[in-house]
C-alpha cells in the first residue's frame, strides 16, 4: 500500500538572498508560509512542483514539504521546516528578525 | 606567517575573477543551479538553512592581525556582524547574500586569504596543532610543512574530483592537540634513533558514520621524501577507493577493506614511479617557506608586573590558572582565549571582539594569532609581563571566560539551527550545558572534561572522541540525543562507547548533569578526571547514574 498523501506547500531557497521562500497559487514566491499555496492533492502538488522548479532563476532546491493547516494557518509538521520558518534559535536572525522589520514597517 | 608572493596573489585574483563571472552568469540565467554548485563550493560557498554559508579557510588556524581584521569587516560589511570559527580552523559567515560573495573573496584576496577548497571532494584546508611555534613540548614548527602541503594540494589537477574529500593534519608536539588519529591522513613529525628529524605518516583515521582511529602507514619518512610519498598515498586512494557508496568512500573504508598491509605495498608501488617525477623543487620551496615562519624577536624581561597581580586579583589568577600554557620561549605563555562564554555559541566572535583580538595581538601578541579545532582564539606569544594588560583588554571584549579545558569549553558544530545537513539542534544544548554548571560553580572542582556534540552523524563536532560525547539525531520527528562515553582526542585516540537510549531535548542537560554528579561521587579524588574515572570503572556505574530509573525497575 502506498503512504497516504500528506498535505504540502512547495519550498526553496531564493537564489540572490539564500533565504526561505514558498510557492504562492499565482506562480510567485513569498517570504511568509501563510501565504503559500496549499497542496492536498498530490498529483496537482507534483504538476505544481515542475511548475516551481521552472523558475531556475529565482530559486534553487524547490522541493514539497509537509505542512498541516493549524488554528494560526498553515504550519510545518516537522521541526526542520519549523527552523526554516522561523530562523537559528542562538539569535534573533532570519524570518523571526525579517517578519518583526516587516510588521514595523507596516506599522 | 606565510606571505603571499606574486604568484600567489595573481592566482587567487585569477580565481577570484572566475569566481565572479561564474555567479553573474548563474544571476543571468547562463548556468543552471547543477552547473553553478560544484563550482561555488570549490569556492567555499554552501546553501544553508537560511541562507549561504560562505567557509573561509584559514590554513593551519594561522592569522596575522591584519587577516583577522578582515575577517570582521566580512562579518559587518556583508554578514550580521559575527562569524563562526569551526572545528577545522575554518571560520564560517551564516547570512552572505551571493551576489557579495565576489566582493568578499577580493576582499579575503588583500590579505592572502581565501575558501579555495573548503568545499567539495578535494583535499581541504590543512590543519595543525593551534600552539604550533609556541608549544614546550614540540620538535619544531609544523606550520612549514602545512604550508608545503597547502600550496601542493591547491589546484592540484590529479586531486580535484576524487571519490570523497581528503584531510590532512600535521602535528609536532609531544601531545596531539590535532586530533592527528581523526583525520584522512595526518603527519606527525619524529624523531628517528638517530637523532634525525622526519614524519610519520598516519592514515585512514575519520569520524562520521564509521569512527575509526587512524593507523601507522609508514613510521619514518626522511624530510624530502613527504609530499611523493602523501601523493603516492591520495592517488592509491583516488583510484581503487569506493565510487559506488558515498558512506563508503573515505579512505578509512579503503585501508579497512583493503587491509593496511596492502594498502601500503600498493603506496610503496605506486611510490616508485611517483618519486622520480619530484626534482628537489619541493625542498627548495619547503626552504623559503620556512623563512617565513622564523620565529619572532621574544625578549628578556622581567615578570614583576604579573607576579603581583596574580597575588593581587583572584579573577586573572583564574584565567591565568585555566587558560594559559607553557611557552618554549622563557617568560612567554600561550594564552587561549576563550569563545566559550556561559550561554553563548560555541565559536562564535563579533566583528568587534575579531578586532579587539587583532589589536591584541598587535600590541602584545608579535602580531599573530591562531584558532583551536576546540573553536578558541590563541594569542601564541605573550610576555608574561604583558598578560595584565592583555587580560585588561580581553575583559572589555568580553573575552576573558576561564573555562579553557573545563565542561564549558564545548565543541558543538552549528546543527540545525544553521546546517542543511544536521539532524537536529547542538548550539542550544551547549549553551544550556554551559550555563547549568556556571548556576552549579562546580566546573573547577569537575576538572578536565571535554564535551563534544555534534547535530548529525557527520560528527563535525567531533562527539565520537568527547570524554561525553552528544549527539543530536531525528527519531521519528523528534529531537533525540545520544550520549558516548571515553571518547579521547588526543594520541591515545579513542572512540566513546554508546551509553544506551537517547535523550529528548529537554531531557539532556539534567541527564548530563546526573552523569557528572556520578562522577564526582565516582572518582577517587579530584585529581582523577573524568576519563581517567572512566577508564578505571568502565560503563557500568556511569550507565547507572544516567538512567536511574531502568537500575530501580531492575532492582
Amino acid at each position: 500500500m502506498p503512504r497516504a498523501f500528506t498535505p504540502k506547500v512547495i519550498t526553496a531557497n531564493a537564489l540572490i538572498e539564500g533565504d526561505v521562500i514558498y510557492f504562492t497559487k499565482d506562480d510567485t514566491w513569498t517570504r511568509d508560509l501563510a501565504c503559500a499555496e496549499y497542496l492536498t492533492d498530490e498529483a496537482h502538488a507534483q504538476l505544481r512542483l515542475l511548475d516551481a522548479e521552472q523558475q531556475v532563476d529565482l530559486v534553487v532546491g524547490a522541493y514539497l514539504a509537509d505542512t498541516t493547516e493549524g488554528e494560526n494557518g498553515l504550519e510545518p509538521t516537522h521541526f526542520r521546516e519549523e527552523f526554516r520558518r522561523t530562523g537559528p534559535s542562538n539569535y534573533f536572525h532570519g524570518k523571526q528578525a525579517d517578519s518583526k522589520q516587516q510588521d514595523g514597517q507596516a506599522a | 606567517m606565510y606571505h603571499y608572493n606574486d604568484f600567489d596573489k595573481a592566482f587567487l585574483a585569477e580565481r577570484n575573477r572566475q569566481f565572479r563571472a561564474q555567479v553573474e552568469r548563474r544571476v543571468a540565467g547562463n548556468l543552471t543551479e547543477e552547473e553553478f554548485r560544484p563550482l561555488r563550493l570549490m569556492n567555499g560557498l554552501y546553501l544553508q538553512l537560511h541562507a549561504y554559508m560562505l567557509r573561509v579557510a584559514i590554513p593551519y588556524g594561522s592569522l596575522s592581525s591584519a587577516q583577522m581584521d578582515t575577517l570582521a569587516l566580512l562579518a559587518e560589511k556583508w554578514d550580521k556582524g559575527y562569524g563562526h570559527f569551526t572545528t577545522r580552523q575554518n571560520i564560517q559567515y551564516n547570512w552572505p547574500k551571493l551576489t557579495d560573495v565576489p566582493d568578499m573573496l577580493d576582499a579575503l584576496g588583500k590579505v592572502g586569504m581565501h575558501a579555495i577548497q573548503t568545499s567539495g571532494n578535494t583535499i581541504r584546508n590543512v590543519t595543525a596543532d593551534h600552539f604550533a611555534g609556541a608549544a614546550a613540548d614540540e620538535l619544531e614548527d609544523p606550520r612549514p610543512v602545512a604550508e608545503l602541503i597547502r600550496q601542493w594540494s591547491t589546484d592540484h589537477p590529479e586531486f580535484q574530483f576524487m571519490g570523497r574529500k581528503f584531510k590532512i593534519a600535521v602535528s609536532a608536539g609531544a601531545q596531539d592537540r590535532a586530533v592527528l588519529k581523526a583525520h584522512d591522513l595526518a603527519v606527525r613529525i619524529v624523531k628517528n634513533d638517530a637523532g634525525g628529524i622526519g614524519y610519520q605518516i598516519l592514515v585512514g583515521g575519520g569520524l562520521g558514520r564509521t569512527p575509526m582511529v587512524g593507523k601507522i602507514l609508514n613510521d619514518f619518512l626522511p624530510r624530502e621524501d613527504l609530499l611523493p610519498y602523501i601523493e603516492s598515498t591520495v592517488s592509491v586512494w583516488n583510484q581503487i577507493g569506493r565510487r559506488d557508496n558515498k558512506y563508503k568512500a573515505r579512505i578509512k573504508i579503503t585501508v579497512h577493506e583493503t587491509g593496511l598491509e596492502e594498502f601500503r605495498a600498493k603506496v610503496e608501488e605506486r611510490y616508485e614511479s611517483v618519486r622520480p617525477t619530484f626534482s628537489g623543487i619541493d625542498q627548495d620551496l619547503f626552504e623559503d617557506i620556512k623563512a617565513h615562519f622564523a620565529p619572532p624577536a621574544f625578549r628578556n624581561a622581567p615578570t614583576v608586573e604579573f607576579d603581583s597581580a596574580y597575588d593581587a586579583n583572584p579573577l586573572f589568577r583564574s584565567w591565568v590558572d585555566t587558560n594559559l600554557t607553557t611557552h618554549r620561549a622563557p617568560g612567554y605563555s600561550v594564552v587561549t582565549v576563550s569563545l566559550k562564554k556561559h550561554g553563548e555559541t560555541p565559536g562564535d566572535a563579533t566583528a568587534d571582539q575579531m578586532r579587539a583580538l587583532a589589536q591584541i595581538a598587535r600590541d602584545y601578541g608579535h602580531d599573530e594569532l591562531r584558532i583551536s579545532h576546540e573553536q578558541n582564539v590563541i594569542l601564541p606569544h605573550v610576555h608574561k609581563s604583558d598578560l595584565p594588560a592583555v587580560y585588561a583588554a580581553l575583559r572589555e571584549a568580553d573575552l576573558h571566560t576561564a573555562n579553557i579545558g573545563l565542561i564549558s569549553d564545548i565543541i558543538a558544530c552549528p546543527g540545525m539551527d544553521y546546517c542543511a545537513l544536521a539532524t537536529a539542534r547542538a548550539i542550544p544544548v551547549a549553551q544550556q550545558i554551559a550555563t547549568r554548571f556556571d548556576e552549579l560553580k562546580l566546573e573547577h572542582d569537575i576538572g578536565h572534561l571535554q564535551i563534544k556534540i555534534s547535530g548529525c552523524i557527520n560528527a563535525c563536532g567531533h562527539h565520537h572522541v568527547g570524554h561525553i560525547g552528544i549527539l543530536g539525531l531525528d527519531r521519528a520527528g523528534v529531537e533525540n540525543y545520544q550520549i558516548t562515553l571515553g571518547g579521547d582526542a588526543t594520541w591515545n585516540a579513542e572512540i566513546g562507547q554508546r551509553a544506551g537510549p537517547g535523550f529528548a531535548y529537554d531531557e539532556i542537560v539534567p541527564a548530563i548533569e546526573r552523569l557528572v554528579n556520578g562522577y564526582l561521587e565516582l572518582r577517587e579524588g579530584p585529581e582523577e578526571t573524568f576519563l581517567v574515572a572512566y577508564r578505571r570503572l568502565g560503563l557500568a556505574p556511569f550507565k547507572a547514574h544516567l538512567y536511574p530509573e531502568t537500575q530501580a525497575n531492575a532492582a
